[in-house]
């Protein structure tokens, strides 16, 4: 059974309608995709996910349950983890205080969990007195993905982790994003890195406007002209 | 030099007064965006409170034991607090929580604190008018000097307020910096949707930021009424003043806060009164003109308040 039904929601700001009907599923252990163009509605598919944002149709279910209007601080409880579009670590707090903050579900933090994150981001623990809001943008990156395993999440929900960061740092994340999940967490990552993104996921799916139009294995879609030719400009033209 | 040592206490009496307000506007702000006219309403609401179980208690107190004494000023200041916070939580949950709820605009939220205070005010002179001496049985006696500091005469009542005060803002801070609620409310303020992302109940944390405020400004209302006198619409000054003094430390930082009211209340008291030697080059009367223009002249050199964040928070 998957972990996580989403099943025809339809999301609107407004008179805008930012989702049209998308479903999708993620199954326990996988890594999955979302791709999509600016604007094409992969935010507000995690932020429905997480319960920031309420569909006005369709259902989601996870592990079985349905969680659509639910909100966001009931369902970190059921361990769905959301590492949201431009990190937003609490800049006045310092690296320690943010990942308090992620484990604040729990009585209080545990404190192997938190050295574990440590050894995953070393450059946390060389800040970890440091107010969040003066690390570099990487850094907070670092420390906005630590802090949501601090939650100890079984779905994990990563919008945009590499935005504005260079390669390098990019593929450390990358690469901490697959140990994250051999230790046994469900991913689903929103990336406009659609070669890396697709590399690492299991399965990927490509919204465009608000509908899903494309859906595949990770490598099926590498390899599909579609995505070659929107996500890949470079590649097609060679 | 013993003219100036008393306006001095005098300064941090008052001072530790407005500092007492200030935390309610400077907290709910923090959470909200907000500014909470109606806390002054709730400050007068705290001496109202203690008032009525004080009566109760003691009658008119003249045959208190000395054992009694603190036993009552705990007793008022524990009802002051209760009364603040109960009307604070109300105040929330009647006219703003619904308005929030909405997404409406903030000038709403301002008419609707307007509102509240007038209401608020209006009603407990409707209520309470038959209190005709509004003044808080003598149970103690307030004025007996405890100790004199180079010829300046310090009373019970001043050091009684000043310690409490001071006692009641340590707490204060020890609770927003190191503990789980506190965590919350700063988390609330700094960022909200990732705060309820971490678990975070958004709406019981701003009834829990009010709650705190209230007790923090019913108590307030307790010691001032204990101090001086009280009436319907005591909270006017002392609530514009304690506004000033949150905006005067940086709204919205709690420290400063009580560094703006402690400030407030000294400059006030001793600016006019210069050179303390019964000669002012200015006058008492015009205590609350000098209040003002200090908060104008160091917002114009800080327009963010004294610890406060540079205009434009970061991120
Ligand atoms: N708060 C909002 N109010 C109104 N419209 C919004 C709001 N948030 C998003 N939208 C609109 O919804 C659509 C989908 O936005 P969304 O943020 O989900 O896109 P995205 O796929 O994450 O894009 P990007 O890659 O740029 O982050 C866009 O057209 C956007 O303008
Ligand atoms: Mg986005």
């Amino acid at each position: 059974m998957s972990l996580l039904e989403v099943d025809g929601i339809e999301v609107r700001y407004g008179a805008i309608k930012a989702l049209k009907g998308v479903s999708f599923e993620v199954n326990e252990g996988e890594i999955v995709a979302l791709l999509g163009a600016n604007g094409a509605g992969k935010t507000t598919t995690q932020k429905t996910v997480s319960g920031m944002l309420r569909p006005s149709l369709g259902e989601i279910r996870y592990d079985g349950k349905r969680i659509d209007g639910t909100p966001a601080h009931e369902l970190i409880s059921l361990g769905i983890c959301h590492v949201p579009e431009g990190r937003h670590v609490f800049p006045r707090m310092t690296v320690n205080e943010n990942l308090e903050m992620g484990a604040f579900r729990f009585k209080r933090p545990d404190d192997k969990l938190q050295a574990h994150v440590l050894d995953l981001f070393p450059r946390l623990r060389e800040r970890i007195k440091q107010q969040a809001g003066t690390l570099s943008g990487g850094e907070q990156q670092m420390l906005a993905i630590g802090r949501a395993l601090m939650g100890k999440p079984r779905l994990l929900l990563l919008d945009e982790p590499s935005m504005g960061l260079a390669p390098l740092i990019v593929k450390q994340i990358f690469d901490i994003v697959r140990e994250i999940n051999n230790d046994g967490v469900t991913v689903l990552l929103v990336e406009q890195n659609a070669s890396q993104a697709l590399a690492l996921a299991n399965r990927g799916y490509v919204l465009e406007t608000g509908e899903i139009v494309l859906t595949g294995t990770g490598r099926e879609l590498l390899a599909d002209d579609r995505v070659r030719a929107a996500y890949l400009g470079e590649e097609i033209a060679s | 030099m013993t003219d100036f040592l008393n306006y001095l206490i005098l300064g941090l009496t008052r001072g530790s007064m407005y500092a007492l307000i200030a935390l309610g506007y400077t907290l709910v702000y923090g959470v909200l965006q907000l500014i909470n006219f109606a806390h002054s309403e709730v400050f007068m609401s705290g001496a109202f409170g203690s008032y009525i179980i004080i009566h109760a208690v003691v009658g008119d107190g003249k045959s208190l034991p000395w054992f009694g004494v603190p036993l009552v000023f705990i007793l008022g200041l524990g009802s002051g607090a209760l009364t603040g916070a109960v009307i604070a939580w109300s105040l929330e949950r009647v006219a703003y929580r619904p308005l929030r709820r909405r997404g409406a605009p903030k000038l709403a939220f301002l008419i609707s604190a307007i509102g509240m205070s007038f209401f608020l005010s209006q009603l407990a002179g409707k209520l309470f008018n038959r209190f005709t001496n509004n003044q808080f049985p003598t149970y103690f006696q307030q004025n007996r000097r405890v100790l004199s500091i180079a010829g300046a005469d310090v009373s019970v009542i001043q050091l009684t307020l000043i310690v409490t005060a001071v006692l009641m803002m340590l707490f204060l801070d020890r609770l927003v910096s190191g503990t789980k609620l506190g965590r919350s409310i700063r988390g609330v303020a700094e960022d909200a949707p990732t705060a309820a992302l971490m678990g975070i109940n958004i709406d019981k944390t701003i009834s829990r930021t009010f709650i705190i405020g209230g007790a923090l400004g019913g108590a307030a209302g307790f010691l001032f009424g204990t101090a001086f006198t009280f009436s319907n619409i005591m909270g006017f000054l002392p609530g514009v003043k304690a506004f000033a003094a949150a905006v005067l430390g940086g709204i919205g930082n709690i420290r400063g806060a009580m560094i703006g009211g402690l400030l407030l209340g000294v400059v006030e008291n001793l600016v006019p009164t210069a050179p303390w030697n019964g000669h002012a080059w200015i006058g008492i009367g015009w205590t609350d003109v000098v209040a003002f223009v200090v908060l104008v002249l160091v917002l114009v050199v800080r327009p963010s308040g004294i610890l406060g964040e540079r205009l434009g928070r970061a991120a």
